[in-house]
């Protein structure tokens, strides 16, 4: 499934700060590949947040060069960007819910957006929920969700329209573990199916041995820890990928 | 462990390409500001007001100016009643024989007396003050200066009493008063299109704010500026219609009170000062130029301020 030889993302010495505080992110440089599962990991202030926010396009970086599904970001103007986030599916630390629309319609919303036609949208939308174990709650806004069932309409909404790269911050963090391995084999079953880019950022170290393929990057003050050289294409001979543990 | 039936991949066709989704379902009905379309409905009132009152005052004008620009009156100024008699025929004869003059009226004394009497009370009638003989003359084109001095001379040698004034000279201050007051009611209707206009700004800056997560979320998701633009101008539109057509039916309501009154004075000048079709289209305009003004702000406002996110 990984086909190396077109990267999805490439990270060239770039650096991240908010206004004149000190670079939350420094001297990344890594690529992507797609098909592949990576897990982003590190201590809590490390910086996997504000990763994830170049990778989902909300945030520009301060320097250094971003190259995303073949296009470079950095001179890329705004107006094109809703073309290349239609094909990100994100899952947010808080989820982001919308909310005053009901679990249905925020699933939707990616498809809505996209301009799918509305029968693909209601059956589309009827089986996630379904399988997420969610369809008796379609109509609930988010105010009256549990937080696993907010979680699981923020997972729902993200692969709803089969992204080419998931985006996932922390996504089993309010689920029970039941749930945590039916969500991980969604991510998996896009991965391995459809080819989808999986980026999962998690403090659970026991998620990661859950998907014995995935390549690790670990995030220490801001600074990319890539010892094996995995991240890299092509990869140092002699060092296979950090495998999960 | 099972994987959900997942649906086709989206097209890689970019948003533009696509229909945009309905309105309603990207953001909640919000609505702009509690108070916006009552400030628009007070707006739209005043500037109906102000516009039947602009275009009833140019009608105003533009009667009395065709209605005396035609006309000079005549005065012969003699207090002994039968000589004056005498030299208001003399008078009414030489202008009778001129090209200029279309019709020459004598006016009756008893109509002058009654014309008079609300000031002079009974003294108009009692012969005590001695009242000159007017005519009134309508002429068949608009008079030059030297036209109407030709019409003194002329009368000078029959009546030497006479004195020509053209109505349209002494009205003159009239005309101006009005055509300044025409310029105030486009001056204030100029001053609320803007109060108007600064108060969908504010508002619409304050309901992106307000949804400024929802927006952010919608722009993360893949929504484009024009999706959300159309979202907040639906909002817009609708809020701007109810106070449009609230603040039309009340400048309406106050026109047709104001025209009442009016009407009721019955008063020579005022009745040229009625309201005719192409009026009554301009007004219905006002409240369709209230709720244009007001989308094409917030789509400014709207669009300017998504331009500064990401």
């Amino acid at each position: 499934m990984n086909d190396r030889s077109t990267e999805i993302v490439k990270f060239d010495n770039v650096g991240l700060r908010y206004g004149t505080d000190p670079e939350v992110l420094s001297n990344l440089s890594f690529t992507f590949f797609p098909g592949s599962f990576y897990f982003l990991t590190g201590a809590s202030g490390a910086g996997k947040t504000s990763l994830l926010k170049l990778l989902y396009l909300a945030q520009r970086p301060s320097r250094g060069a971003i190259r995303m599904f073949g296009q470079d970001l950095m001179t890329m103007p705004r107006e094109r960007l809703p073309d290349l986030r239609q094909r990100l599916g994100v899952v947010f630390q808080n989820f982001r819910l919308v909310p005053h629309l009901t679990a249905f319609d925020n699933v939707a919303l990616p498809l809505r957006l996209a301009g799918a036609p509305e029968a693909r949208v209601v059956k589309a939308v009827s089986d996630m929920l379904e399988w997420v174990g969610l369809a008796h709650r379609g109509q609930a806004i988010p105010a009256t969700l549990s937080g696993g069932e907010q979680q699981r309409v923020a997972i729902a909404r993200a692969v709803i329209a089969r992204p080419r790269m998931l985006i996932a911050d922390e996504p089993t963090g309010n689920v029970d573990p039941d749930m945590a391995l039916k969500l991980l084999r969604l991510f998996e079953a896009l991965n391995n199916r459809v080819g989808t880019t999986v980026v999962v950022a998690t403090h659970d170290v026991h998620l990661l041995k859950k998907v014995p393929d995935s390549l690790i990057m670990r995030l220490n003050k801001g600074e990319l820890s890539d010892p094996t050289g995995a991240l890299r294409y092509p990869p140092r001979p002699a060092a296979g990928p950090e495998r999960a543990l | 462990m099972s994987v959900p039936p997942l649906p086709d991949a989206p097209d890689d066709a970019p948003a533009a390409m696509s229909p945009p989704p309905r309105a309603a379902r990207l953001l909640p009905q919000a609505r702009m500001g509690g108070l916006i379309p009552w400030v628009i409905a007070i707006l739209i009132a005043l500037v109906v007001i102000a516009a039947a009152g602009g275009l009833a005052l140019r009608n105003l004008a533009e009667t009395a100016r065709a209605d005396l620009a035609l006309a000079v009156t005549v005065q012969v100024i003699e207090p002994n009643p039968d000589l004056r008699d005498q030299r208001g025929q003399a008078a009414v004869a030489v202008l009778q024989g001129m090209d200029l003059v279309r019709s020459v009226r004598l006016v009756p004394q008893s109509e002058l007396a009654a014309l008079l009497e609300p000031w002079l009370g009974t003294a108009a009638t009692s012969g005590d003050v001695p009242i000159p003989a007017l005519i009134d003359v309508e002429l068949v084109r608009r008079a030059s200066p030297a036209e109407i001095a030709a019409i003194e001379t002329a009368l000078a040698g029959a009546v030497p009493d006479a004195r020509v004034d053209a109505q349209g000279d002494w009205l003159r201050p009239v005309y101006r008063a009005l055509a300044a007051l025409q310029w105030l009611a486009l001056g204030l209707i100029a001053l609320i299109a803007l109060a108007t206009a600064a108060a969908v700004w504010l508002a619409s800056r304050n309901s992106l704010a307000q949804h400024r997560e929802t927006v952010e979320i919608i722009h993360l998701l893949g929504g484009t500026d024009r999706q959300i633009t159309r979202t907040f101008l639906a909002t817009v539109l609708r809020e701007a219609a109810f106070g449009a057509i609230l603040g039309t039916a009340f400048g309406l309501g106050a026109v047709w009170l104001l025209g009442q009154q009016f009407a009721a004075l019955d008063a020579g000048m005022t009745r040229g000062g009625g309201l005719g079709v192409r009026d009554w289209l301009v007004i219905a305009a006002v409240p369709l130029g209230g709720v244009l003004l007001a989308l094409a702000t917030a789509r400014m406002t709207i669009a300017l301020a998504l331009r500064n996110m990401l």
